[in-house]
């Protein structure tokens, strides 16, 4: 047999002996201090925001037009003011209490669709069709049909609200269903888990990240809607929320207190975003590494 | 099908397939898997189906599983039809995703036992404990699945299976996503298992060596749609490195790819 390997370079084998790893230098070692600061995102982000701020108090007063463009430090003023005696905190707990109803309801006819969507054929179908024809929809479009409806109450905003939360729950949360993976699949039925206890110990733990974008971003559609809603048409039962006052300010030319409203619209969307979903997604799809 | 050749087998089969044709239906076509297989299995048996991909080896395990309805014939355990799904019958799939993220390897191992009410409370935790330290995991008990390698996974798998004490686990090709070397220990690992507790394993693979070394019974199947072949005894298992496990390599590989090498001579 003629040798195919004759055109290789031939060489010695070579072996060596390996170095104890306590005989390196470094094995593991830990971070400078700067790095380690410098992983932790929420110094990241408040670094980003203190400079933010230092742009607007700077820029503002490059400007020097209280009416176009209040400072840092007044809007902040007016905002203290505000809390202090009271009025904006009425606002903002306004706001919160519609914003709530609305959501808990948005989400609990999101399960029930997402429940038919999952049961039947024709749920499904349902389900997608209604998804396609309304996520669309911008909720403020509908106020005015609110206004006839339900009047001029929280009925009315209740009513927007829940149109702003319940499709992009319900479309998120179906198509994490879907993409829940064949072998889990397999693994809750292998256990003999049907129904409920299928839905709820299998599908909705695996299909956990997606239901969590779909609440972040109800959340966001919800909390817009209802600010724009009140600056459409204001009181509502009496006290008003965040988007009157941010209304009635603007009117009187109070723009500091205007801006003070809009500064607590952004302050309530950050804690939300930044300390209750980022809680819930540290404790569930972070933790169980389904997400980075 | 001689039976006597196995000394463990006492009386009925634990598992009998008989006339089994299954079918399973794509987008355009209606594909048959396998065609009237029979085979038995008797309680303790390592029993490997072997074949090429597309034998319908697979779809035949998801059939014992109850995912699969067969169109012809009937699969039985314990002389009950098999109807659906259930934890009588525990799979390893090939899949790392087969554990469930959102549990520990410990909770991960319990939740079969808790889901089927089998046991409860302390008891699960105390049967899904026992299973890990055979597996070698009790220090990863409080781990994520996502926290630990692929072969660490697998073994996870092989626990929350067994922990289950089904009549029959069912593995699913379990190490072919493994790589060679964590493969054999794997091996390895489930015989020393299996000399613990002298489990039934049904158990498919396309590795002829991987059948000869964990299989005692080697059911061999043909191609395009799945036939029985052969069924066949392994090599023992103090002389599987020897010449016979490689006589019986060189025979099952004979068999299995005679036909491909007819139908090229014939095209050709």
């Amino acid at each position: 047999m003629d040798n195919k390997d004759a055109m290789l370079v031939s060489r010695p084998e070579i072996h060596r002996t390996t170095i104890a790893s306590s005989a390196f230098g470094v094995v593991e070692k830990p971070l400078s201090s700067f790095e380690r600061i410098y992983n932790i995102a929420a110094l990241r982000k408040v670094a980003i925001l203190i400079l933010l701020a230092v742009i607007w108090e700077v820029g503002a007063r490059l400007l020097n037009n209280e009416l176009l463009f209040p400072t840092f430090i007044a809007t902040n003023v007016a905002f203290f003011k505000g809390i202090a005696s009271g009025e904006l905190l009425i606002k903002v707990w306004a706001s919160l209490k519609t914003l709530l109803v609305g959501y808990s309801i948005g989400i609990v006819l999101a399960a029930l669709l997402t429940a038919l969507g999952i049961a039947s054929r024709i749920g499904t179908d349902l389900l997608e069709t209604l998804t396609s024809m309304f996520n669309p929809l911008p909720a403020i479009a509908l106020l005015p049909i609110a206004l006839i409806w339900f009047g001029l109450g929280s009925g009315s905003l209740i009513f927007v609200l829940v149109h702003s939360v319940l499709w992009s729950v319900a479309l998120n949360t179906h198509s994490g269903f879907l993409s829940v993976s064949t072998t889990m699949r397999m693994v809750g039925k292998n256990y003999g888990l049907r129904g409920l206890p299928y839905v709820a110990k299998i599908l909705i733990p695996a299909a956990f990240p997606s239901i969590l974008t779909g609440l972040k971003i109800g959340w966001a559609f919800a909390w817009r809607t209802l600010i724009a809603s009140e600056l459409v048409f204001g009181v509502s039962s009496g006290s008003g929320g965040l988007g009157w006052y941010i209304y009635e300010n603007k009117n009187e030319l109070e723009i500091a207190n205007v801006f003070a409203g809009l500064f607590t619209v952004i302050l309530i969307g950050l804690v939300v975003e930044n300390l209750i979903f980022r809680v819930i997604e540290n404790r569930t799809v972070r933790k169980w590494g389904m997400q980075n | 099908m001689d039976m006597s050749a196995n000394p463990i087998s006492s009386s009925a089969p634990l598992l009998d397939v008989s006339g089994v044709t299954l079918q399973y239906k794509t987008k355009e076509h209606l594909v048959t898997a396998t065609y009237r297989i029979d085979f038995q299995v008797f309680k303790s048996d390592r029993y490997v189906l072997l074949g090429p991909s597309g034998c319908g080896k697979s779809t035949l395990l998801k059939a014992v599983g109850g995912y699969l309805t067969p169109t012809e014939g009937e699969i039985r355990l314990k002389g009950n039809v098999i109807k659906k799904p259930g934890p009588d019958r525990m799979m390893v799939f090939q899949e790392f995703d087969q554990l469930l993220p959102w549990k520990t390897v410990k909770e991960n191992v319990m939740f079969p036992l808790l889901a089927s009410h089998k046991l409860s409370g302390k008891a699960a935790e105390d049967k899904a404990m026992q299973y890990i330290e055979k597996v070698k995991l009790a220090k990863f008990c409080d781990h994520h699945p996502h926290m630990l390698s692929g072969g660490m996974k697998q073994r996870v798998a092989i626990a929350r299976g067994m922990a289950m004490e089904p009549d029959i686990l069912l593995m699913d090709e379990p190490y072919a996503a493994l790589d060679a070397l964590t493969r054999r220990k794997m091996q390895d690992e489930l015989l020393q298992l299996w000399d613990d507790t002298h489990f039934t394993v049904l158990f498919v693979t396309h590795s002829i060596p991987e059948a000869i070394k964990c299989g005692s019974r080697i059911l061999l199947l043909s191609p395009h749609p799945g036939q029985v072949k052969a069924e066949l005894a392994s090599v023992p298992r103090d002389r599987i490195d020897g010449q016979e496990a490689k006589a019986l390599e060189a025979h099952i590989h004979a068999m299995l790819f005679s036909d491909e090498i007819e139908e090229e001579t014939h095209h050709g």
